[in-house]
């Protein structure tokens, strides 16, 4: 590997712009308050997308100029100067950014369109909406930030914004909570991340991707580890991965729109992007690498267990997200072999997934905010272009060819065969299984909401969404039809991002042919689908959710026990700390400072009892003492 | 010069004094009884001037007496502003300064 190739040669004065108008977005409305109730969704909207134009003009920009040469940079100020720690605040956008600047403006503009319906009848759309645009700034400062630390910004103001959109409905308890959660989780991440800037900053005395790149190789393998791990640590927070997954699931309070953004252009794709704009520390690292492919496999399958569980339709989805990033991870921990498939993935996922969390907010929007699927049933008939958008979402997500999932799936389950060796198959088959448990609760979720019995609540009418809904829906759907078959048609994306992460690779010699893998990714699709048909249509569903289920659907069902456990190991525990160190500082530290006030005090109360009013007692008592000075006096003299 | 019978005398009148102060009740005796331990360390202290030879103990006598004059000028106008309010002359009488 070349480390000291340079990620951008040019400049462009443009970069500023794409974060600068929805930061402006976010300023006016949330300063002009509710005068600008009228036409603040709308700024919000343009702006968002004025940001997607200016990403497209520098996509065009970008291909104009050679392989080598498309990074770009924009210096803005010197943010940090002292002493020899000197950190620029500078813009960078290469291949690898391009891809995710244009999903997070594309899909976050489609959802800001789709949200001008959805939250047409909330007093609070205004706020919503200037949330949504910090949403879209912060996350785009996280993928264009030159250095670990400007990254760390827009890290930080992805998990504000996710806090306050998740928590966005907080007259609700349960709601607030489930924001605070995120937040708290998302922290243990941030730490990760702080660590591994503070491992950069001493080791190389420098923060930013290029100086760190310029020190990888296998002479810092150790440093380069120990960094690589408390980078997983930080994507493992922000991508809901194992073991930071738990909050993932309660986010699910904010706002449907909110969950798609969450969930397909920002958050969690930004510990994908992490691990990708840090392949230079992890390519020195095979331990931190093995870990990341570790989290990845776990979390795939964890995710994929928690969702053949749940009746929630939008927990459902979330816990799906869980699996897909989870093959994104592994696929990032591949190393050169897998980065691009991650990239790849993480796009096709992000059309895929936007489209049915959208489509999963239609449903909500036409059944009463109901979101228990046990209570819908043959909502096909009632919402035609839901269910047809929802539809190719699903066979794109289970991996149906030719829609995109499938051509990015499929290129992760051969990258993780072609890992080599018997870790190879572990996780190939790991992937495989992934896949096959994707495809049963992904055709339980369509068949127990568009298919069957009507099984709808008394007072739900459903109903088709409005236009201003539908339209971003298929606009995602078409993406979720064609972005695979692009971005895998000659391996397109692949050679896209080779300058940046995978300067110099070979491709070794595949353990399987891509065509076997294929087929066998193909069987294990048709198997999920075909359990899901016998427990789910063949058998009609439910209205209520039984309750004399195993022990392991239970276990699903409480999200395989991760709250319990983070309760009993981390929770009570830390409650049982505070409390012996609120004892501690009662009893201890009060009780000294205390005690001694107390003693004096007590003591004060004897002594001036000595204050008897009789002059004669003092005259006697100073005499007395006088006495005594004197004898003392002798003595020493003698 | 023997200074011993001075001496002697001095801590005579000082004892009388100190005992009178601490013993007797009458605040105009008690007074007397301080100005005899006054004029007991002016004894003793002309009596070291004049054995040492020189007359820094003169003088602090001389201050003694300037305070003394000056104590009985304040000490006896509280005493009779005291024996006018409250019709006794007695200090175990005036008691209310206490805890």
């Amino acid at each position: 590997m070349e480390a000291t190739h340079a990620l951008a040669s040019g400049t462009s004065s443009l970069l500023v712009w794409l974060i600068a108008l929805p930061a402006l977005g976010a300023t006016i409305l949330l300063l002009a308050g509710r005068r600008s109730d009228k036409w603040g969704h709308l700024l919000a909207t343009a702006l968002s997308g004025a940001s997607f134009v200016v990403g497209l003009v520098e996509l065009f920009q970008m291909l104009g100029r050679d392989g080598e040469s498309r990074g770009v940079t924009q210096h803005l100020f010197t943010w940090i100067n002292a002493g020899s720690f000197n950190v620029e605040a500078g813009l960078l956008l290469d291949q690898l950014s391009i891809c995710f600047v244009l999903l997070i403006t594309g899909v976050g503009t489609l959802i800001h369109i789709y949200s001008i319906a959805y939250m047409e009848h909330d007093h609070d759309r205004r706020r919503f909406f200037s949330y949504l645009n910090l949403f879209i700034a912060a996350m785009l400062l996280l993928v264009l930030g030159d250095s670990f630390l400007n990254l760390y910004v827009g890290w930080e103001g992805v998990g504000l914004a996710s806090y306050l959109l998740i928590g966005f409905w907080n007259q609700k308890p349960a709601y607030a909570t489930a924001a605070k959660k995120a937040f708290v989780v998302n922290r243990i991440g941030d730490m990760g991340l702080s660590f591994a800037i503070m491992i950069a900053f001493t080791a190389f005395g420098t923060v930013s991707f290029q100086g760190v790149a310029n020190h990888a190789g296998p002479e810092h393998k150790q440093i380069m580890t120990w960094m690589g791990l408390a980078l997983l640590l930080a994507a493992a927070g922000k991508s809901a991965q194992f073991p930071l997954q738990s909050w993932l699931g309660d986010a699910m309070a904010g706002p449907t729109p909110v969950s798609a953004l969450i969930h397909a252009a920002t958050m969690v794709t930004a510990g994908v992007y992490l691990i990708t704009r840090s392949n230079f520390v992890f390519d020195s690292a095979p331990t931190a690498q093995l870990m990341v492919v570790i989290v990845g496999v776990v979390t795939l399958l964890f995710g994929a267990l928690i969702g053949t569980a749940k009746d929630d339709i939008k927990k459902a989805l979330a816990a799906s997200t869980m699996s897909q990033i989870g093959y994104m991870v592994l696929a990032a921990g591949l190393g050169p072999a897998g980065y691009a498939f991650a990239i790849m993935h993480l796009l096709t996922h992000g059309f895929f997934k936007a489209s049915m969390f959208l489509g999963a907010g239609s449903v909500m929007h036409g059944m009463n905010d109901e979101v228990d699927m046990r209570k819908f049933g043959r909502l096909r008939v009632a919402m035609p272009i839901t269910y047809l958008t929802f539809g190719l979402g699903y066979l794109a997500i289970i991996g149906v060819p030719p829609f995109s999932g499938f051509f990015s799936k499929d290129k992760i389950i051969e990258a993780a065969f072609n890992a080599g060796g018997p870790r190879g198959w572990i996780i190939g088959f790991a992937a495989l299984l992934g896949a096959a448990i994707t495809a049963f609760y992904m055709t339980r979720v369509m068949v127990m909401t568009f298919f069957g019995q009507k099984r709808w609540a008394d007072d739900a009418h459903p109903h088709e969404s409005p236009k201003l809904m539908t339209a971003p829906i298929i606009i995602l759907s078409i993406g979720s039809i064609a972005a695979g078959a692009l971005f895998a048609f000659g391996s397109s994306l692949q050679h896209w991002l080779e300058p940046v992460v995978a300067r110099g690779f070979v491709e070794g010699e595949p353990a399987l042919q891509p065509i076997v893998v294929s087929i066998m990714a193909l069987v294990a699709v048709a198997l999920g689908i075909a359990l899901a048909y016998v427990k789910y249509v063949r058998v009609p569903v439910e209205a209520v959710a039984p309750t004399n289920v195993s022990i392991w659907t239970r276990f699903a069902r409480r999200d395989l026990l991760q709250d319990a456990f983070n309760e009993a190991v981390f929770m009570r525990p830390g409650q049982y700390l505070t409390r012996a160190l609120t004892f501690f500082d009662r009893k201890v530290v009060d009780g000294a400072v205390n005690g001694t006030g107390a003693l004096f005090g007590g003591l004060s109360v004897r002594v001036r009892r000595v204050q008897t009013g009789f002059v004669r007692t003092y005259a006697l008592l100073i005499l007395v003492g006088a006495a005594l000075i004197l004898a003392a006096m002798l003595a020493a003299r003698i | 010069m023997s200074p011993n019978n001075y001496l002697v005398l001095s801590a005579l009148l000082f004892s009388i004094g100190a005992i009178g102060v601490v013993l007797r009740r009458n605040a105009i005796v008690v007074f007397m009884c301080v100005e005899l331990m006054l004029n007991a360390a002016n004894l003793a202290f002309v009596t070291f001037a004049r054995l040492l030879g020189n007359l820094d103990g003169q003088v602090v006598a001389f201050f003694t007496m300037v305070v003394a004059a000056c104590e009985v000028v304040v000490g006896l106008a509280i005493i009779v502003t005291i024996f006018r309010s409250r019709r006794s002359a007695s200090v175990d009488d005036a008691n209310l300064l206490k805890y």
